[in-house]
């Protein structure tokens, strides 16, 4: 270890310079073409082991993280010798750690890193251990930074420290801010993987569609070379592979102006979460719209395994769904039947026909039971409210009551892969017809078709479309019977027509500072309705407002303060807002006993005065009409 | 009886009978700099540096005026006054009060890193010192201006080689007149929106040399402008004046684009951290200078600087004035009167519009 000199000199086309510069250019420019330009000079101009690691991190994988949020706060609260009360003011004008402690630390050169490392290294041995264990600069690559990263992740914290105070030492403010973005996770610049996809697609002269495949699913930036990636073999061993999704926008204008009705199929729209369904190599795998592989989170999805054929892929809702106890119970009986069934068959082939037909039996027992509930939902199922899935999502081991009380099911509306092989380019209603068989063949109780919906007219539809909320829906989907399963969000052969959301008029209550391009703004609010002469709170909203109003808001927030709480300031309350949401369920978590599903800020009701907001009463009564 | 007493006029000096940048109008006032939040029109007298006084005229109208030289003391009613440079723009100064050897200083707006035009601050020894703290938080350490000219020279050849137009977003007074000899090293096509340009006149016309720039004439060919530079105030990259320019780019010079949020919800291609204001260090080497033993605080982050001064064991409090914004400034939002009153819509009347008392001006 020769000290720390040695690292103070930048270099700014290293690895991570080049890397800082196209987050810093990403961050501010306002165009498409801008980004995607920056995105494709990164790709020319960079080394093939740091290309790697940006197609990973901006399409969601990113490190495990070695060190947290807090660690590197106290060391560099250390450093500044701030204290630490400013620190956090600091913090929640900036609103991002990673940044605020970016601007904070001294720059590059200054004395104060000198002085760090003379304390830290009194003895000689120590000194030589830790500088040959955390030599800080490596060839100055992104990929060494994030190998060194996953590497001290073993070490005692003092070697950590020791790495993440040596790379701030020699990092500019562009590369110290991108380095704790890296440690802390959470890229969120603006770029999206369409964009990703695109660049990589210019760079490679491959089409997006292909790019788009190769990179998603299950690879190791630390492993997998630039090439192998983008080429044909490279992640195609990787039997858990998921095919990019095809998303819809939304419908804007009448369904009339998509031409005649018939060409068309209707499913409602299922408040889940996207995810695709794959059995291969005789295993199952779970992915999720993220990307992220949540196989092990849904051990209920198991039972779905041995009826899937070999080389299958299903693109679907992943979703609560009500099974009640009776329901269970017969499922079971008649799933042991079946396999009774099945096992004779087997050893008979004779009297297969026969079986056969017996072994169907027990399908249509189930569709009749569940006929009781055909009149809440879509089709033979009862969805949940999707607070029910989020008490699971996120959860890595799921105990027995979870499955009980909150079982997630999977409801299936297209087939990607067929046999192990590729069936996008075939229209929907030939994948359709072969996705009913399977499904249909599987019988379990949380795996189901997506319903479709019958009607001769557009306004036959739309009145259909109405229920939607009784059945668990946000509205209906529209697919062109015609059309190939599609890469990404594009116009024409999909559509999501969504009902209109619940409205309620609420008064602001608290407001605290936002992040990101809102950072030093009160842009986050709760809002209250009135119960009897007092205020309850009931839910938060972030978005809905337009810059010039957020300003204005922001302006009231800051002359009508009445208490500080942290970054919380409570408001006057004064301004009405008129709130819209999707759905809404009880909830013993909040004071209102209600919990609101994508809650957003309608529109600044100036016309009305806090007097005649709405009550708790007002969303009761919405809790028993669409809450069940 | 304090030297100097925080009225709902503004900062008044009982023994002497005047205000210092009052907010409403009043018999006597000594105005730090032309900044609409610190200069307002009404009162019945002016006091100020000789470069502030031509910028007062422009934008308060004809008044009974008396300037000063830095350094120069006159006594009133036996209360000494001088003017000290505070380097935030040109003519700004900090207001220097003496009674009965009592010495108290008000900063007005002020920088610490000599910019070349504004005069270099000049820290003032005093017994009570009234600071600003506009940029009171330690996330803001300004690059020294060479670092950042260095940047915005590079961008303007980058949209050079591109063919496109650099749209420089300074405020009309102060930061469009300093990043002009920058500019001038990389562009002999300096282009100023009217608002930019009513100022830049009354500078030149007060003997201030600038480098040549040329007003942008609404009847002008669109060729005029290819390639060129513009500067204009905030608010005009949000006109519909700003599509003469097309192609091009725009860049905003201010402090608050230290915070990359800012820049992205100002929604420019490039910020700049160029500020006319202390940044953290500023502050409190400027505090330290004065050798004050009691500090009051003014807008900005008022609450943060007081509050460590006061740990640091340096007298301090907050005061309430109506300069710059509340307690935790305006980032970006709305800024020169010029570009919220006097968008150059083509009808030539800018200079009268900017006469009108600014309705929500906030200068950073």
């Amino acid at each position: 270890m020769t000290g720390i000199d040695n690292y103070i000199a930048t270099e700014s086309s290293s690895g991570m310079g080049l890397f800082a510069e196209l987050v810093v250019l990403l961050g501010t420019s306002t165009k498409t073409n801008d980004k995607l330009e920056a995105l494709t000079q990164y790709f020319k101009a960079s080394i093939d082991k740091d290309k790697v690691w940006v197609v990973a991190l901006f399409s969601g994988r990113r490190p495990k993280r070695t060190v947290n949020a807090t660690q590197l706060a106290v060391w560099s609260l250390e450093i500044t010798s701030l204290p630490s009360w400013l620190y956090e003011e600091s913090y929640h004008t900036v609103g991002d750690l990673a940044e605020t402690i970016a601007l904070l630390l001294p720059d590059q050169g200054d004395p104060v890193w000198k002085s760090l490392t003379t304390i830290e290294r009194t003895e000689e041995d120590r000194m030589n251990e830790i500088g040959q264990r955390s030599a800080a600069k490596g060839d100055g690559s992104l990929a060494y930074y994030l190998a060194r990263l996953t590497e001290i992740g073993k070490e005692e914290e003092i070697i950590k420290k020791d790495f993440i105070v040596q790379c701030w030492a020699h990092m500019n403010r562009d590369e110290r801010f991108v380095f704790n973005k890296l440690i802390t996770g959470g890229f969120r610049i603006g770029v999206s993987q369409k964009m990703i996809v695109n660049a990589l697609a210019k760079t490679t002269a491959t089409s997006a569609a292909v790019i788009a495949h190769r990179i998603s699913g299950n690879w190791d930036p630390s492993t997998i070379s630039f090439d192998s990636l983008l080429s044909e073999e490279g992640t195609g061993s990787d039997i858990s592979r998921p095919y990019p999704f095809y998303l819809a926008y939304a419908l804007e204008d009448e369904p009339a102006a998509l031409g005649n009705p018939e060409e068309w199929q209707a499913e409602w729209k299922w408040d889940g979460i996207r995810g695709e369904l794959i059995k291969r190599g005789g295993q199952l795998f779970v992915w999720s719209r993220g990307e992220e592989l949540i196989t092990d989170r849904l051990p209920e999805y198991q039972a779905f395994s041995h009826g899937l054929p070999e080389g299958t892929v299903l693109d679907g809702e992943i979703i609560g769904i009500a099974v009640s106890r009776e329901l269970r119970a017969v499922s079971g009986e008649l799933r042991a039947a079946s396999d009774e069934l099945r096992a004779a068959s087997e050893g008979s082939e004779a009297v297969s026909d026969e079986l056969r037909a017996a072994s169907e039996a027990p399908s249509s027992k189930l569709q009749a039971t569940s006929e009781g509930d055909q009149q809440k939902s879509g089709g033979g199922f009862k969805v949940l409210p999707f607070a029910a899935l989020q008490t699971r999502i996120g959860r890595k081991n799921v105990t027995k009551k979870q499955l009980t009380e909150a079982p997630v099911g999977f409801i299936a509306y297209d087939l990607l892969e067929y046999e192990g092989v590729d069936w996008r380019e075939r229209p929907l209603i030939e994948r359709r017809t072969q996705l009913e068989k399977i499904v249909s063949a599987i019988n379990q109780p949380l795996l189901h078709l997506s319903p479709i919906i019958s009607y001769d007219t557009w306004e036959e539809l739309a009145a259909q479309r109405l229920q939607a909320r009784d059945k668990g829906s946000e509205g209906v989907m529209l697919k062109k019977k015609g059309s190939p399963y599609q890469v990404g969000r594009k116009r024409g052969d999909w559509w999501k027509w969504k009902i209109d959301p619940l409205v309620i008029d609420a008064v602001m209550v608290y407001a605290q500072k936002g992040h990101g391009r809102r950072s030093n703004l009160y842009t986050d609010y709760t809002f209250a309705v009135k119960d009897g002469d007092k205020l309850v709170t009931f839910t938060k909203a972030y978005s809905g407002l337009t810059d010039k109003e957020l300003g204005e808001v922001d302006a009231f927030v800051k002359r009508n303060s009445l208490e500080k709480f942290g970054p919380v300031r409570t408001v006057r309350p004064e301004l009405v807002f008129e709130i819209a949401f999707e759905g809404i369920a009880a909830s013993g978590r909040h004071k209102s006993g209600v919990a609101l599903r994508f809650p957003r800020i309608n529109r600044w009701r100036k016309d009305k005065k806090p007097e005649e907001i709405n009550t708790l009463e007002d969303l009761k009564k919405m809790l028993e009409l669409h809450g069940k | 009886m304090p030297l100097i007493e925080f009225t709902d006029r503004g900062l008044y000096c009982p023994q002497g009978a005047f205000y210092i940048d009052p907010w409403r109008p009043v018999d006597k006032a000594i105005i730090t700099h032309a900044h609409s939040d610190h200069a307002r029109a009404g009162s019945k007298y002016y006091l100020c540096h000789h470069l502030t006084l031509p910028l007062l005229r422009l934008r308060l109208g004809e008044y009974p005026y008396q300037s000063l030289e830095w350094g120069e003391t006159i006594t009133i009613n036996g209360v000494k006054v001088s003017l000290h440079p505070a380097g935030h723009i040109i003519g700004s100064s900090q207001v220097r009060v003496e009674y009965q050897g009592e010495v108290w200083v008000v900063s007005g707006d002020y920088k610490t890193e000599n910019d070349g035009i504004s005069g270099a601050f000049e820290p003032v020894a005093c017994h009570t010192f009234i600071t600003e703290s506009t940029f009171g938080l330690p996330i803001y350490n300004w690059k020294p201006q060479k670092e950042i000219f260095a940047s915005i020279q590079s961008w303007v050849k980058k949209n050079q080689a591109a063919g496109k137009t650099s749209v420089l977003i300074a405020y009309s007074l102060g930061k469009a007149q300093r990043i002009l000899p920058c500019l001038s090293e990389v562009s002999d096509r300096i282009f100023l929106h009217g608002a930019v340009w009513n100022v830049h006149q009354t500078l030149v016309d007060a003997g201030i040399v600038l480098p040549p720039v040329q007003r942008v004439h609404l009847d002008a060919p669109k060729e005029t402008f290819s390639s060129s530079v513009v500067i204009a105030p905030s608010g005009a990259d949000e006109s519909p004046w700003i599509k003469r320019f097309q192609p091009f780019e725009v860049g905003v010079c201010s402090g608050w684009m230290q915070v990359r949020g800012n820049v992205r919800r100002r929604n420019a291609d490039a910020g700049y951290a160029l500020s006319d204001h202390a940044d953290w260090k500023g502050l409190l080497s400027a505090i330290k200078a004065t050798k004050a033993e009691k500090v009051f605080v003014t807008h900005g982050f008022q609450a943060a600087l007081s509050r460590f001064l006061n740990e640091k064991g340096i007298w301090a409090a907050e005061v309430k004035t109506e300069y710059g914004e509340d307690e935790e400034g305006a980032p970006a939002l709305a800024e020169e009167e010029g570009a919220l009153n006097g968008k150059d819509n083509g009808t030539g009347q800018e200079k009268q519009v900017q006469n009108e008392p600014p309705v929500n001006s906030r200068e950073e």
